[in-house]
């Protein structure tokens, strides 16, 4: 347990109560099982009255070898197991890895595939930035906005169930494409749900954004700086909070971002009121994406949302049942999997909660030799100690809220 | 007279706990379903009829009875078992002194309505408050978990601050209506004054005659319009009090898990939650009475109900009838101020503990104390301008 940085704990420590009171430190071990905690990480937590003198952060109670069990499958088999990762999230996750696949395979989807992705991982990026911030209303027991918050993740899900099937992990995209094209009844759908969302959006804001309780208990807590972010390699909402303009969507475009008009949200101070601003601002974005895309997968029409590439692409059913080379190939993909080129491959993408990266590695053949998540959670989490010395115990919340860890995603 | 005092008691006891303490439950889930765009308590059932909810608050209880008792390793048996029923006790005894009617003549018998129609009440609500600290510090002490210490550590420091800023906020009240017996409080409230007399007895103005209505307008003598400002702190001071939201950080379910009554189980946990419930309903009757006319009805003194009615029915039946008109009117002032109480808790986040001293200290307890200032010196302009 290092020293105190913080000013305030510094006087908490050198104050008069030590000369004439005996006090001692107490040790609090919060979690696993605590409200705030959810099962998925614990914190010792050594006070001086409510002062936090020193925090350790104890994650890995959710571990459950995704890594390991990728190596077992084919490559097909991953991208279920990359919906369990971040559960609000899931198509983002899929997103990351498909990417990275189709970079050692050096596959180029086509232009609707890649329009449908964006949309699906967008509708996923609203969801995950609602929990967040809804979660944080809840935690900071305002009750009321955390169900409109829900609410409005909630006709996201509707929309993501249209689209994909299923409302959390969705499963949706696949190497070289997407599970399938846009349904008949979403455009109508989108146009119904996300005036609705934005609505709910506007009533969100109205309970928190200007109250003086809720601007209290986050200005000024949780901070870290500029410096220290890039120090921790700290990415996503809580980076941009800090005032550096990194998104991945921007700074190296995948898929069809480069055609995309979106802005990226940045923060002055790096305390927990500038990630609310940025995380409901890139809500309000992301929204804007979902549009654009929605528009472009009009004016392309139906069609193909895979590529022409026998490696990884099933032949049609007519014609697997009256070719014998069709036959064969569907045989072979389903019992054991595309084949991937050996070599390594590392991409990121922008994920809710920051870069999120596979790093692959294939020896050639039908089994991943490595799958390596880069989790955002587990990177953002680390510098928690830094950021709640000094602080009171009750700012532990909102900063643990904000960083959004997600034990599956950070214990993998 | 000990039967009539008996009486009353067991009508109060039978009213608040009987009746508003569970509806309260009732009306908290339903008004945070409204809210939030929820449907809420509908699921407790007697042969397939929910009767919109009503019935959760008897599941509550039930399940509360049978649930088994923990009493955790290393607890002070004693102190454990009694720190729920000092949390409660208090909030049920302050109802005592809050009248629910004025006093009545029928011949020679005379009917307060009131339990103990004492010439110190407030006094006596702050005296009750004070030991209403008790629970709260006990079981914190008591329970042997680091949680319930913070959470008592909480209590204490915030009750007690709240206590000295909840005195003074009223001192003001006293000031204007000369008294601390609720029951002539609410008696002097049963009466108007005009709106703008103040203006031309402070400043020596006359206003203007083409003002017309607005210089004859005339407001009831309740101590909101008397002193808006009191009534502001009272209500965020007498909250602070009762420990609920946004004032709950010494429970703060989501740091300190659910703080001083983290140890408690079944009906001992039952005995803090429905202490908080009762003090909604004492609040509300508190504020009903100080700053809302407490039973009297706007632009209609007693004499006035029991001249009116008394024209047609006789005097016997129109001061009965005035009575229950009293009482109607006190329940539905009483039931306004418990939906204010809803609508804030349901509205605002929980503030941080350091910032619910600050609140108290720098904020509320200067504004109180300029609070009395200035109604001295507006008190004393008048009387010398009369």
């Amino acid at each position: 347990m290092g020293e105190p940085k913080n000013a305030r704990a510094a006087e908490a420590l050198s104050g008069d109560t030590r000369g004439d009171l005996h006090t001692e430190h107490q040790l609090l071990n919060v979690g696993p099982s605590h409200p705030a905690t959810h099962g998925t990480v614990k914190f010792m937590i050594e006070l001086d009255g409510e002062t936090i003198v020193d925090l350790e952060v104890q994650v890995g109670y959710l571990h459950r070898g995704f890594e390991k069990e990728c190596e077992s499958g084919s490559w097909y088999h991953v991208i279920p197991y990359t919906d369990r990762l971040n559960y609000n999230s899931a198509i983002l996750a899929n997103q990351g890895y498909c990417l990275a696949v189709e970079k050692l395979l050096d596959l180029e989807t086509p232009e609707r595939c890649q329009w449908l992705s964006v949309l699906a991982g967008e509708l996923s990026r609203v969801g995950d930035h609602l929990t967040r911030c809804g979660a944080a209303c809840l935690e900071l027991a305002a009750m009321t906005p955390f169900r409109y918050g829900i609410e409005a993740r909630e006709l996201i899900w509707d929309l993501q169930e249209i689209l994909c099937g299923a409302r959390v992990t969705s499963n949706y995209l696949r190497i070289g494409g997407v599970k399938h094209g846009l349904p008949d009844e979403f455009p109508a759908a989108c146009r119904e749900l996300l005036p609705k969302v934005r609505a709910l959006l506007v009533d969100f804001e109205k309970v928190v954004t200007r109250n003086r309780i809720f601007v209290d208990r986050l200005k000024g807590t949780g901070i870290l700086s500029k410096q220290d972010c890039l120090r921790y390699a700290v990415t996503g909402p809580m980076l941009r909070a800090a005032g550096v303009p990194l998104d991945l969507r921007k700074q190296e475009p995948y898929l069809v971002y480069d055609e995309i008009d979106f802005d990226v949200p940045v923060g002055s101070v790096g305390d927990n009121y500038d990630r609310y601003l940025v995380c409901l601002e890139e809500v309000r974005q992301s929204l804007r994406i979902v549009e654009q895309c929605l528009e472009q997968l009009e004016r392309l029409g139906p069609g193909p949302v895979d590529v022409k590439d026998p490696r990884v692409r099933w032949p049609a059913k007519g014609r697997v049942f009256s070719d014998t080379e069709e036959r064969i190939q569907q045989f072979k993909l389903v019992t054991e999997g595309p084949r991937v080129p050996a070599g390594e491959a590392y991409l990121a993408i922008e994920s809710a909660n920051g870069e999120l990266g596979f790093y692959l590695v294939s020896d050639g053949s039908a089994q991943p030799v490595k799958v390596r998540c880069r989790p955002p959670s587990f990177i953002n989490l680390a510098p928690m100690p830094e950021m709640l010395r000094g602080a009171m115990l009750v700012d532990l919340i909102p900063t643990f809220d904000f960083i959004n860890m997600v034990g599956g995603e950070c214990d993998r | 007279m000990v039967v009539a005092v008996f009486v009353k008691t067991a009508f109060i006891l039978f009213v608040v706990i009987g009746v508003l303490a569970p509806i309260i439950t009732w009306v908290e889930r339903k008004q945070s379903a409204l809210m939030q765009n929820r449907i809420g308590a509908n699921r407790a059932s007697v042969a397939g009829m929910t009767f919109i909810g009503l019935l959760h608050p008897a599941a509550d209880v039930i399940k509360l009875l049978v649930k088994e008792d923990v009493v955790p390793a290393g607890a002070n048996r004693v102190l454990h078992l009694l720190a729920p029923v000092m949390a409660a006790v208090p909030a049920i005894i302050a109802f005592a002194v809050i009248p629910f009617g004025g006093s009545y003549h029928f011949g020679e018998t005379t009917i307060e309505l009131v339990v103990a129609n004492l010439d110190w009440g407030l006094l006596y609500i702050f005296a009750i408050g004070s030991l209403a600290a008790y629970g709260p510090i006990l079981a914190g002490w008591a329970s042997n978990s680091g949680w319930s210490f913070l959470g008592s550590l909480r209590a204490s420091a915030q009750m007690l601050s709240y206590e000295v800023t909840l005195g003074f906020s009223v001192v003001g009240v006293f000031m204007v209506f000369q008294t601390l017996r609720l029951t002539d409080m609410a008696i002097a409230q049963d009466t108007t004054f005009r709106a703008f007399a103040f203006v031309e007895g402070l400043f020596g103005l006359t206003l203007p005659a083409s003002l017309g209505w607005i210089s004859a307008l005339r407001l009831p003598n309740w101590g909101i319009f008397l002193q808006p400002l009191a009534f502001v702190l009272f209500l965020t001071a007498i909250m602070a009090e009762n420990k609920r939201p946004p004032f709950d950080t010494p429970e703060g379910e989501s740091e300190i898990v659910a703080g001083y009554h983290t140890e408690y189980s079944g009906m001992r946990f039952g005995l803090f939650y429905m202490s908080e419930f009762i003090g909604v309903v004492v609040i509300a009757g508190l504020i009903t009475t100080i700053f809302f006319g407490g039973w009297s009805v706007p632009y209609l003194s007693q004499e006035m109900i029991i001249a009116g009615v008394g024209h047609f029915f006789g005097v016997g039946f129109a001061t009965g009838f005035c009575m229950l008109v009293h009482f109607v009117s006190f329940m539905l002032k009483l039931a306004a101020m418990i939906w204010l109480q809803m609508a804030l808790r349901w509205t605002l986040p929980r503030f941080r503990y350091d910032q619910v001293m600050n609140l108290c200290w720098k904020i509320l307890l200067p504004l109180s104390l300029a609070n009395i200032l200035v109604t001295g010196a507006v008190i004393l302009a008048l009387e010398g301008a009369a």
